[in-house]
């Protein structure tokens, strides 16, 4: 019965001290903490991936079914029956470069939202920075995000596409639709562990901004003058962003992807500051 | 005494009465708003946890006693810091790990080998820290055979098991436990008492709820006493639960009146010992249990069932009384038994009332522990409940030959 003997403490080291207060006014930066507990986030994004494909019996495709069938149909009915322009590119290219971001945008808010209910009771039992669920949630959604990658590049090999110098700033592109889903997700996440009916509006949300955003259209539709206003919505920023860096047409859609950084960064501090004042109470009320 | 590993001033958890396990429906906000002016602004709070001052120095095992309710598991959770307090401070200098439920992190989709490393990632491991003592952590659970089957196909027991094998392999420097070493059957739980005894001697700090008296005899030098949240007593684990078990003994009488039914049970004990316990070194022969109750109503034909069970939910005896006719006041039912056969252990008593309409049920607390000096530690599952005397004979062929005849 006796196992391999413990360690001993040494007990003159004491590097750290934990104090316990009252929460205070203001919220604490979870940064340091999160970077303390980085193994439980990858341990988390493990297991949600890992429980996602084992209860689905196809598993990974239906990353690529959704917005492959999506595409089909923004093809068909906006494309080649109510001709929307599409800045010189093929129809499929042209809305599967911005479902792209936006399946990415939808599965991380879905699966953001739920997250604090589904780990009640981890929440109650054991200490964790609590942000690491909703963290683990947007970064999990980005497997989805890389399967429905590939058949994008499947795309443009069979355009015969040739990626321009635009591809370099992608990875801007990618950060910024993270940061909008991480942002936008925290809000979500903290409102529903208080309100559950937010669960129900979610998908009414997504539908909602999905039409306010240039996924069927593009945003040259929007007059000039008035297209950095445009880049409020986030997402607008982030699927010309998209467009225009992995398909290298049209002009770089810079005032208005600046718009979008601006509102992102507002939105992720609001939402962690709104998340890290509902993480003191959450344990009492979920 | 070495320097305090956790020191704690003033702590107190307020919860609002009502608001604690439940969340809101928008709904419910949008009416309170629009009622709000027409109602007075009364909040009604609870202290689940007030003025708990103290101080664990490295390495000591201190128990936490109670009731239910008395504020045990909130100042845990405190601790742990899964709620935050509402007033006081903590202090605690190492790496805490909590265990205020076995399989805290399970996942039932997964197999056993995944949720080792989810669970053991949930409580505060490292994964090389898990990668190192995995084969520990197996052979301790006793489930290696199914280590790729999905946790979901696994008997309760197993799961149990499992968990706290992952459970026993943390090393934190504080660790604080909730009652969690009440499931499973006798023998693992005294494993698990050996692995939290293995421990304590390597410098480690532990706090640790029990209902069980014996357990914290056995485990703690120290004992806190909590009642309704706020600090009962603190010292010596002898001393505090011998006088913890001796206010167990006395029924509260207003607290019998105020519960609902018409006849209700107080506590129970041994008239010879007046506890709830038996030394069998100090203890054999006739005894008589007693129970007390408090009946509100005229009871014309009321039947009475007690039953002893095992601390594994086995009946081992029952006994039916009925006809009995019951005035309102204070009552007491006394059982005497020859003897009680039964080995070291945990059992406990049932109650079971039929009033003439319906039945009343009373798990009786706290649990009859049967303990004995001499061999406390080498009881197994294979030894059994009953303790009878036998007297066995070796005969050899000739004997029996003979008997034969």
């Amino acid at each position: 019965m006796s196992t391999g003997a413990l360690p001993e403490i040494n007990s003159t080291s004491k590097p750290f001290v934990l104090r316990i207060t009252p929460p205070s006014g203001w919220c604490e930066a979870p940064f340091k903490e999160l970077w303390a507990y980085r193994e439980l986030l990858y341990f988390i994004v493990w297991r949600d991936i890992k429980i996602r494909y084992k209860q689905t019996a196809i598993g990974a495709a239906w990353a690529i079914i959704q917005p492959f069938l999506t595409m089909l149909v923004f093809t068909l009915f906006f494309g080649k029956l109510a001709h929307v322009p599409s800045e010189g590119m093929p129809y499929p290219i042209f809305y599967y470069s911005a479902l792209l971001p936006w399946m990415y945008f939808a599965t991380s808010l879905q699966n953001a939202t739920n997250t604090i209910v589904e780990n009640q009771r981890v929440i109650t039992k054991v200490y964790f920075p609590r942000i690491a669920l909703p963290l683990a949630a947007v970064f999990g959604s980005l497997v989805d995000f890389g399967i429905s990658f590939l058949m994008f590049i499947a795309l443009v090999l069979y355009y015969g596409i040739r990626p321009a110098s635009s591809i370099f700033l992608f990875p801007v592109f990618l950060l910024l639709a993270l940061g909008t889903s991480l942002g936008v997700g925290l809000w979500l996440s903290a409102l529903n562990a208080i309100y559950r009916d937010v669960r129900y509006v979610v998908p009414f949300l997504v539908q909602f901004w999905m039409f306010a955003s240039p996924v069927a259209y593009p945003s040259s539709l929007v007059p000039e003058k008035w297209r950095w206003l445009y880049g409020i919505n986030p997402m607008a920023g982030v699927i010309e962003g998209f467009r225009w860096s992995l398909v290298g047409r049209g002009d770089p859609p810079g005032r208005m992807v600046f718009v979008s950084a601006v509102v992102v960064v507002l939105i992720l501090a609001g939402g962690i500051a709104f998340f890290q004042r509902m993480e003191t109470t959450v344990a009492d009320v979920v | 005494m070495s320097t305090p590993v956790i020191r704690v001033e003033n702590l107190g958890k307020r919860y609002r009465v009502g608001q604690r396990e439940r969340y809101f429906a928008l709904r419910d906000v949008i009416s309170r708003v629009f009622t709000a002016p027409f109602r007075r602004q009364k909040r009604d709070y609870l202290w689940a946890l007030s003025d708990v001052s103290f101080d664990v120095s490295q390495g000591s095992v201190v128990g936490l006693i109670g009731r239910n309710g008395s504020g045990k598991t909130t100042l845990l959770k405190l601790l742990s810091r899964i709620t935050r307090p509402t007033a006081g401070f903590a202090e605690i200098h190492g790496r805490v790990g909590s265990l205020l439920e076995v399989g805290t992190g399970f996942h039932p989709e997964l197999t056993g080998r995944e949720n080792i490393y989810l669970s053991g990632a949930v409580l505060g491991m490292k994964k090389s820290e898990i990668n190192r003592r995995f084969d520990e952590i197996v052979a301790f659970s006793e489930v290696e055979r199914f280590l790729d089957t999905a946790l979901k196909h696994f008997s309760t027991g197993m799961q149990m098991r499992l968990a706290f094998a992952v459970a026993a392999h943390l090393e934190p420097e504080i660790l604080l436990v909730d009652e969690v070493l009440a499931v499973g059957d006798l023998d693992f739980q005294k494993k698990c008492l050996g692995k939290m005894k293995e421990v304590s001697s390597s410098g480690r700090t532990i706090l640790f709820v029990s209902h069980q008296m014996n357990q914290i005899r056995r485990l703690c030098k120290r004992a806190i006493w909590l009642d309704g949240g706020s600090m009962q007593q603190d010292g010596s684990a002898k001393e505090i639960v011998n006088a913890y078990e001796a206010k167990a003994l006395k029924t509260n009488r207003e607290e019998l009146e105020r519960m609902p039914g018409s006849i209700t049970f107080g506590s129970w004990y041994i008239r010879e010992s007046r506890s709830n316990r038996l030394d069998l070194e100090t203890q054999s022969g006739r005894l008589t249990v007693r129970f007390e109750a408090f009946a509100k109503q005229d009871i014309r034909k009321g039947m009475l069932v007690i039953i002893l069970r095992s601390s594994e939910n086995v009946v081992l005896w029952s006994g039916m009384y009925a006809d009995l006719q019951i005035r309102p006041g204070p009552w007491k039912f006394d059982l005497a038994f020859e003897s009680l056969p039964l080995n070291p252990g945990i059992y406990s008593w049932e109650t079971r009332f039929y009033d003439g309409h319906a039945w009343l049920e009373h798990l009786q607390s706290p649990e009859l522990s049967i303990v004995s000096e001499t061999d406390a530690d080498i009881f197994s599952y294979l030894k059994g409940s009953l303790n009878l005397a036998v007297d066995f004979d070796l005969l050899d062929q000739t004997d029996c030959e003979v008997e034969r005849l």
